[in-house]
């Protein structure tokens, strides 16, 4: 297998040109290269670590254009020396900005602020034919031509090789506050939360404990945590617990991820509580779920279940020989369209074959 | 034919054949272009959409949906020869669910009946344009509209999770729902703001918002355009996330004062309205905050509306100057445009002098938080002053594109700002959006001639032209 490394977008382009239609595999940092279905393989490794530069940082504009193999942690780094942050916090350490955008990797404050494909305003793709083409802009407010952005998150890396991105920054919170407290059943309580005026940043339910982070200025975080406290009960603390918002599973075992519409929060916890170690975004409808083994049937089973509160069970994360055994991304509603699309960007299907096979 | 068959199927009263009645669809918001449709159909489920839209497949007939043609860029302008898919009878709200933080409309629901249905649960649906209480919600959704409001809560694609759509072909195909986070690619995503190229929507599932505990209006005069944006700066720098941020100068002030007595201090060179919301205990520590700032920025006079009626009548001002615009001019032209919020105060000061040389007097009404200009171009067509505003505009979106910015940040592109899209983007970057356009529909026939400069054969790869376009060869496009 050839491994490539561009440091320019010209770069990036003609290595794709110069391979005419071999398979590549597309890397970032590695920290999720487990994720998707079984990888097959490829002619090609085509690392972005080489295109690491942080582009421009518009301060006074809360924007930032970095490339795609700039670490996330880097990039916050960078930013946060001037009180911005990108208000991206998935999990995976080493992370690269192009793998979070490709795997549309989200973390806990995707409750406030949402995920890539909400923060990504200007994006630069480099097709499989190395074809360089660039969507949206610089500017938060901007509706001129289609959003390829949008498309290119959650894509894997199969409709092209994400160069370059543009981000809307948000100012770093003043202050931090987190109630945490024990809980068996977190519906209930989430559901007041929602009805109550407080727009915390995040609500994880991890280790039977709900933690509601608040972020705002110092007073306000104060008075806001107190009668968060007062509604849910708990304690105060200043600042995040450990293991905040971490994937339930280690590196040999399966991982999946629930969707579901938010009040079913207690109905999808009551389905997974045997058998899976669960951390949710409460308030989000979103739930990570580990265990050192899970079988066809089983994952069947819970996506007929899941399926009634409107949601969708995927396999993140597996040994290539668990994933063999399993359907790894489940049904896709709209999926001869999204066939449609890969066919006009990859007609060859030469990009990360195998991962998103489903489409 | 086919009016035979929208009969058969739709009944009479859905059809509109008649030539006057034909007319009154010949535009939209732009009444710049006008073009009066082969056919008009108004149906009134989803079902009878998808026969519509099949039909038309069937006979390479073009077709363009419409809902309350609010829209400000000509991207419900009909064809000639095609059919005009009138959206407004699909009115159902179809679910409400405030545990879910969801509703499922159709699209012909207006925008403001949204919040209507849920603000007895303490809910409101976000995205705000200026239309709200007249266009529908499959409009926003074809525009991506925004409002004065998406500072903080964004745009109609943050706030849409799912979509039925009938595909150009006339399949009825789904993407997303009411959970988060839709299997594969971004569908929905991609449907939004791509100005009804790409299918027509027959139900939309959004998300509704917790309406917040706390509002605050600050009204703040300054004696000129330079400190009310540094008033601006200083706001955001501070890492307050108002939930509007709009600025208007002295023109559009007099025009304000004229139309609705809106009562602004007096003298001012530009007035800035700032709009606070959350949490009680935060929207104050705020307020304190963009009081400050504003005295800072040498405002002369600070005011923080004490009622709800006060707030209205801070927003009485603004919301009416585009109108207002009548009072002080008897033609006017609305720009969109978008400059980096750091920006602005070297576009507002080219803008000047572009007014200046020209003799064409411009309004300036934006909103300051995003750097989304609305200047309105003032002119008097009795006069031959047309082309001299026209060019006047153009310019003003040279200047924006110069500075990094959009050509549109909430109208769209449509029929209107086409011509401007090469001046953004490569035409390699226009073909690759368009590989999305031949996914939905290569036959070209859903909105035919919106957005793009150039059409695109479906064949082709990206990047790989020589020579004459075909489509342009046989005088079916044209280049601008």
């Amino acid at each position: 297998m050839a491994a490539v490394s561009p440091s320019s977008v010209d770069e990036l382009a003609a290595a794709l040109r110069d391979t005419g239609s071999a398979p590549v595999r597309v890397t970032g940092g590695g920290s999720k290269a487990s994720w998707g279905g079984v990888a097959r393989p490829a002619d090609v490794e085509l690392s972005t670590r080489g295109l690491d530069r942080i582009v421009e940082h518009a301060e006074g504009d809360f924007v930032v254009t970095v490339e795609a193999g700039a670490r996330l942690a880097d990039v916050q780094e960078a930013v946060g020396g001037k009180g911005q942050w990108l208000a991206l916090d998935p999990p995976e350490p080493d992370a690269t900005v192009g793998g979070v955008v490709a795997c549309a990797a989200s973390g806990p404050r995707r409750l406030r602020f949402g995920t890539p494909r909400d923060l990504l305003i200007g994006v630069t793709v480099v097709l499989p034919d190395g074809t360089v083409a660039r969507s949206g802009g610089k500017v938060v407010k901007n509706v001129a031509g289609y959003d390829l952005g949008k498309l290119f998150c959650g894509a894997f890396g199969t409709l092209g090789v994400v160069a370059q991105c543009t981000f809307r920054l948000h100012p770093q919170p003043r202050a931090v506050r987190c109630v945490s407290v024990a809980a068996d059943d977190p519906g209930p309580l989430v559901a007041a939360l929602r009805r109550s005026p407080f727009r915390p940043s995040a609500v994880e339910y991890h280790g039977e404990r709900l933690s509601v982070v608040i972020e705002a200025f110092e007073a306000a975080a104060d008075a806001q945590a107190e009668q968060v406290r007062a509604l849910v009960g708990g304690t105060v603390a200043s600042g995040v617990p450990a293991a905040f918002g971490v994937r339930p599973w280690g590196p040999a075992e399966v991982g999946l991820k629930a969707t579901f519409r938010l009040g079913a929060l207690s109905e999808v916890l009551a389905l997974v509580s045997k058998g899976f170690r669960v951390s949710a975004h409460a308030a989000s409808g979103v739930m990570w779920l580990g265990a050192a083994w899970v079988d066809a049937d089983l994952l069947a089973e819970l996506r007929a279940r899941v399926a009634e509160y409107d949601g969708t069970v995927v396999v993140v994360t597996a040994p290539d020989e668990v994933k063999r055994e399993l359907d790894v991304w489940g049904p896709v509603r709209g999926v001869e369209v999204m066939r449609a699309i890969r066919d006009r960007f990859d007609p060859d299907r030469r990009m990360n074959p195998g991962v998103l096979d489903v489409i | 034919m086919l009016a035979r068959d929208f009969v058969a199927a739709l009944g009479p009263a859905a059809v509109v054949t008649d030539r006057v009645q034909l007319r009154t669809y010949e535009c939209d918001g732009l009444t710049a272009y006008r073009c009066i449709p082969g056919l008009v159909v108004l149906p009134e489920t989803a079902a009878q959409v998808a026969y519509v839209v099949r039909r038309c497949a069937e006979e390479s007939a073009p077709f363009v949906a419409r809902g309350a043609g609010t829209g400000l860029s000509g991207g419900a302008l009909p064809v000639a020869t095609g059919v005009l898919v009138v959206l407004s009878r699909l009115t159902a709200i179809r679910s409400v669910s405030v545990d879910d933080e969801r509703v499922v409309v159709e699209p012909g629901v207006v925008n403001l009946d949204v919040s209507r249905a849920v603000a007895a649960d303490g809910y409101f649906y976000a995205p705000d344009p200026s239309s709200q209480q007249v266009c529908t919600i499959g409009g926003n959704v074809a525009e991506n509209s925004g409002g004065a409001h998406c500072l903080k809560y964004g745009f109609t694609a943050h706030h849409v999770t799912g979509l039925e759509v009938v595909l150009p072909d006339g399949s009825v195909e789904r993407f997303g729902g009411l959970a988060p986070d839709p299997v594969g690619y971004d569908v929905v995503g991609a449907l939004v703001g791509s100005e009804g190229t790409l299918g027509i929507v027959t139900e939309v599932t959004v998300r509704v918002v917790r309406a917040p505990e706390r509002v605050e209006t600050v009204l703040a005069g300054f004696r000129s355009m330079d400190d009310a944006g540094e008033a601006v700066s200083a706001i955001v720098a501070a890492g307050v996330l108002p939930a509007a941020v709009e600025m208007m100068d002295a023109l559009s002030i007099e025009a304000a004062e004229s139309a609705v007595a809106c009562g602004y201090p007096p003298g001012a060179a530009a007035v800035l309205i700032v709009e606070l919301d959350g949490p009680a205990d935060e929207v104050g520590a705020e307020l304190a905050e963009v009081e400050a700032i504003c005295e800072r920025a040498n405002a002369f006079e600070v005011r923080v509306a004490s009622s709800a009626e006060d707030r209205v009548a801070i927003w009485r001002g603004r919301k009416s100057a585009f109108a207002a615009m009548g009072r002080i001019s008897r033609d006017y032209i609305v720009q969109d445009g978008v400059v980096p919020r750091t920006s602005l105060p070297q576009v507002l000061h080219a803008i000047g002098v572009l007014s200046a040389e020209s003799g064409i007097r411009v309004a300036n009404v934006f909103h300051a938080g995003d750097g989304n200009l609305h200047p309105l171009v003032l002119f008097d067509a009795s006069a031959g002053e047309t082309e001299a505003a026209e060019a006047v505009s153009e310019r003003i979106l040279e200047l924006c594109i110069e500075h990094g910015g959009s050509i549109t940040g909430e109208h769209g592109v449509g029929n209107d700002k086409k011509k401007h899209m090469g001046r953004m983007f490569t035409a390699v970057d226009l073909d690759v959006m368009q590989l999305v356009r031949c996914a939905f529909d290569p036959a070209n026939l859903c909105n035919p001639g919106k957005v793009f400069p150039t059409p695109r054969l479906c064949g082709e790869r990206p990047g790989r032209r020589t020579g004459v376009h075909p489509v342009q060869a046989a005088g079916l496009g044209e280049v601008f």
